[in-house]
């Protein structure tokens, strides 16, 4: 076991290193911060001058260096928009992603297996083919403008819920967030929906594709022939079997829902780690985009080693591999 | 009333995409307290669904068309979902054909077992477990408690038929229908688990319906022996009888294909021709395109004919003249 | 002496039996002809749109921002209204609907033969150039797609090709992965055994057995991705990245109708956004029917 956590982490250590090289790199090819950033009227030795300061001036192999030396310490550079340490903006933004992630997540889960199991279990009736049919709609349709099309019917048309920006936070354990009070989640509805709709068309399907299949099979008409009621025959051995695909492409897919909060972030104004990011690309604002990637493929990571690891914990055939009569 | 199963023309379709499928054509039989009786056919025949259908287990697209079950006197066919239940698993349990596959992997025994026995009873969880621990014990598994804990695929195959057989037993059903229990077994297992059968239903004075292709496994253990073809009972009498002096032709034709019955040296022997498509069935004897004996009067469906205690279907059966 | 009348059933070929299975929904096949009539009216832009929204000369900034259905300066109905440039809705749709329908089908057929080619390649060769390929592969896979098209955008800049570029490095993973694990079946079949005991060349092998019976999974991935595509490629340019505003896709219509929705302005955003949906949908039910056929697991 320990033998598998010690080559975890060195494959970790090894994707977080390629991918700071290949993003690090590219970045530097894109263009002259300081062209952004100073006043364009500014002369020579001004340009320089903010160009010593931001340590812009040598060549890209030392300032990758220097990164390299500073990622050791928990230093990923200073921000050239914020002045302040990269890693700093992006842990002060970083609570208001996670929530709108999370939150998009619950509703998805919430709905969608419910929904998908209603819909392998009577595969026939009106009610599943009008749940397929929103479905496949819910996943063809495109986010970004699915949040547009929100907007203009929840906030402008109607005027129910407001439009962009974060509401008022409440402390929780030390992080500031918004949706643990109605005056803030009412900003958080909109765009945990828009975010939600198409993992929960994903976790419609997949629910249902798993029912159907796993309802042919024998241990279920062994169960029944046992004389278990429905419920049980479904809430139990149906159920257990299917939640452990689903645990992990829910896990996988909370990975991809934080990534895509990149476009929610946008069209909502919400003050996350995503619009942070994409207007750091914008700005050249390299080193938060470093960070930024960095961090997320940190987590993306971390998210694979606790979906790998509560796989082993559901499925006894991959826990028990090693005892046999 | 002694006769605990008593099946008339039993009739189970499937609609497929390309019509109607009567898996099951005709079956009639009764079944004494304590008989066992071998349901013997190949593929197709219709044999499992047969036991699905005293079962209730027939799901759409099929459906029980037609006949009657009487078990105990109660009528089956019809009866309600909830009725059924309370009897499935009780009074008639089943055992499949693959334990790996029967047994929910994701479980563990215990779960398995006290399930069943909650599902029917209302007694504690503790004396559900203890039930369960004398069923493994009862069926040869050494450890029982230690067992209980584990999950299907740390059992080999062998032990995991044990462990369903003990499943059936929990509550002395009057009926067990085994289909195929152990056509997926390695041989010598096959022997142990047919033993232990035979003496846990001798002891229990347990019916049981033994359904399988093998006729060799049925020789020792059944009393009687149904042959099926086609969806219909060819032949239904006493085991030694029926195995010694066979009289539908299908049967001769099945004891003669057995390896052991061939000289060394000599050729196999064949049933000429294949089984037919149960969707395109001819009027008439369904064995006829295979039957050296057959002639016009076959395009007719013969009856389940009783004679001096033997049923068989045909027009012209193989009778021993008695001399 | 009497004719011998034969009749003949028709012949059911392979292809006659998938087709038929395919029409047994009917929602497959609206979706079918909801994307012929998208490609159509995509090949056909130029010769229908009744205005070229590119040619700057013809645009009258009077027209701009007009309800559907108004007329214009010129006396021609726009028929989905115009956009803050005067430019008819609809024309823009068509040629947007082009744009998107090109980038996302052709970076599609580039993913499919790169990612087919190295993972049939990665199949049949085995050994530490499979195990090697399929680490990149998984690792290309863990990464979401959206971030790797923004750095590489980030880096690349604006340009079609640069579009393409980023999609094809998102997508080729799934379709390697998916054509190895066909290939790996078929691999492990008779009549690959069977070939190379004759003596066949590998590379006849990988073309002639190996690659053509992997097909079947790698279409329907293919439907699939070519619409996360045009969705990706569409939500890109909403970003402001990709494709520059002389070539506007979907993507770019919709994000230029944003800032009017807060006035009520709809249509520049809406009907866009329409027809962006219709095509991904068109491709879904397609996809979904062609997923079903050709599932060999499902009984049929």
């Amino acid at each position: 076991m320990t033998v598998y956590i010690l080559r975890r982490i060195a494959q970790t250590l090894l994707v977080l290193a390629i991918t700071s090289l290949l993003v690090f790199g590219g970045l530097y090819l894109v263009g002259d911060p300081v062209e952004i950033l100073v006043n364009p009227s500014a002369d020579q030795i001004e340009k320089e001058r903010a160009s010593k300061a931001l340590g812009l001036d040598k060549p890209v192999h030392e300032q990758y260096l220097t990164f390299v030396k500073g990622a050791f310490t928990g230093n990923l550079g200073n921000s050239f928009v914020y002045a302040r340490p990269a890693l700093e903006v992006i842990f002060e933004r970083m609570p208001a992603t996670l929530e709108l992630a999370f939150l998009a997540m619950v509703i998805a889960v919430t709905l969608g297996i419910p929904l998908g199991l209603f819909a392998g279990l009577r595969p026939h009736s009106p009610a599943a083919k009008a749940i397929m049919a929103g479905s496949i709609l819910g996943f063809s349709l495109p986010t970004f403008w699915v949040g547009l099309i929100l907007i203009l019917i929840f906030a402008v048309q109607l005027g129910w819920l407001p439009s962009t920006g974060r509401g008022p936070t409440t402390d929780v354990l030390g992080l500031q967030l918004s949706i643990f009070s109605w005056a803030g989640l009412k900003y958080a509805l909109l765009p945990a929906i828009n975010l939600a709709l198409f993992k929960l068309s994903l976790i419609i399907r997949l629910t249902r594709a798993q029912v159907r299949e796993q309802s042919l099979l024998d241990y279920i008409k062994f169960a029944r022939a046992k004389g278990l009621s429905n419920r049980r025959v479904i809430g139990v051995h149906l159920l257990k079997n299917i939640m452990i695909p689903l645990v992990t492409v829910i896990g996988l897919e909370l990975g991809s829902v934080i990534a895509f909060a990149v476009v929610t972030e946008t069209i909502f104004a919400w003050p996350g780690m995503g619009k942070l990011v994409i207007d750091s690309i914008f700005l050249l604002d390299r080193p938060i985009v470093v960070a930024y990637l960095l961090v997320v493929v940190f987590m993306f990571i971390l998210i694979n080693l606790v979906v790998d690891l509560l796989y082993s914990v559901l499925d006894p055939r991959v826990r028990l591999a090693d005892v046999r009569h | 009333m002694t006769t605990l199963l008593s099946i008339r023309n039993l009739r189970t379709e499937f609609a497929t995409r390309d019509g109607v499928l009567p898996a099951v054509g005709d079956v009639s039989f009764d079944l004494e307290r304590g008989e066992v009786l071998g349901l013997v056919g190949e593929s197709g025949s219709g044999k499992s669904v047969t036991g699905f259908s005293i079962l209730g287990l027939i799901d759409p697209p099929g459906r029980i068309a037609g006949g009657s079950i009487l078990f105990n006197g109660e009528e089956l066919v019809g009866i309600g979902p909830e009725r059924m239940r309370a009897l499935r698993g009780r009074r008639i349990a089943m055992i499949f054909q693959d334990p790996m596959m029967t047994l929910n992997p994701v479980l563990s025994i215990e779960t398995q077992m006290v399930e069943t026995v909650l599902a029917h009873e209302n007694t504690s969880h503790a004396a559900a477990r203890d039930r369960s621990i004398a069923a493994l014990a009862r069926v040869g598994i050494a450890s029982p408690a230690e067992r209980l804990a584990q999950y299907p695929h740390q059992f080999s195959g062998g032990m995991r038929q044990r462990v369903a057989i003990a499943i059936a037993l929990l509550h002395s059903p009057d009926l067990i229908i085994a289909d195929e229990p152990t056509t997926a077994l390695d041989v010598t297992v096959q022997g142990q688990i047919l033993y232990e059968m035979q003496k846990l239903v001798r002891e229990s004075g347990t019916a049981l319906v033994w359904i399988t292709h093998d006729l060799a496994v049925v020789a020792g253990l059944a009393d009687r022996i149904a042959v099926m073809y086609a969806g219909r009972i060819v032949e239904l009498g006493d085991a030694d009888a029926v195995l010694e002096a066979p009289r539908h032709p299908y049967t001769r034709g099945l004891l003669d294909s057995v390896p052991a019955a061939t000289a060394p040296g000599q050729r196999l022997r064949q049933i000429s021709g294949s089984t037919p498509s149960l969707l395109k069935l001819a009027p008439g004897c369904a064995f006829r395109e295979r039957c050296s004996r057959a002639a016009a009067a076959c395009s007719a469906m013969p009856e389940l004919d009783d004679r001096d205690g033997r049923r068989v279907r045909c027009h012209f059966p193989l009778i021993e003249a008695v001399v | 002496m009497s004719a011998v009348t034969a009749s003949v059933e028709p012949v059911e070929t392979p292809w006659r039996r998938f087709a038929a299975q395919f029409a047994e929904s009917r929602i497959a096949m609206l979706g079918l002809v909801m994307l012929a009539v998208v490609i159509g009216v995509a090949v056909l832009a130029p010769v229908i749109a009744p205005q070229n929204p590119y040619d700057l000369a013809k645009l009258d900034l009077l027209d701009a921002r007009m309800q559907p259905g108004e007329k214009g300066m010129s006396g021609m109905t726009f028929w989905l209204g115009t956009d803050g440039q005067g430019r008819d809705m609809l024309s823009a749709i068509l040629y947007g609907l082009r744009v998107s329908l090109m980038v996302g089908v052709l970076s599609g057929v580039i993913a499919l033969t790169i990612g087919s080619v190295v993972g049939v390649l990665a199949a049949y060769l085995g050994g530490r150039f499979e195990q090697f390929v399929m680490r990149v592969v998984d690792i290309q896979l863990g990464f979401p797609a959206i971030l790797v098209a923004l750095i590489l955008l980030a880096v690349l800049g604006k340009g079609v090709d640069k579009i393409i570029i980023a999609l094809v490095t998102v997508q080729w993973a799934y379709y390697a992965r998916t054509a190895r694990s066909a290939a790996l079946v078929e691999r492990n079949k008779e009549y690959i055994e069977a070939a190379r005991s004759l003596g066949l060349s590998g590379v006849r092998i990988v073309l002639r057995h190996l690659l053509p019976n992997s097909l079947p999974p790698l279409i329907v991935v293919g439907t699939v991705q070519i619409a996360h595509a045009i969705a990706l490629e569409a939500t890109l340019s909403f970003l402001g990245l990709g494709l520059p505003p002389t070539e506007p896709s979907l993507g770019l219509l919709i994000a230029n109708g944003y800032d009017y929705l807060m006035s009520g302005k709809y249509w520049i955003s809406l009907y866009p956004g329409i027809a962006l949906l219709l095509t991904i949908l068109a491709i879904n039910l397609v996809g979904d029917q062609l997923r079903d056929v050709l599932n060999p697991r499902l009984s049929r």
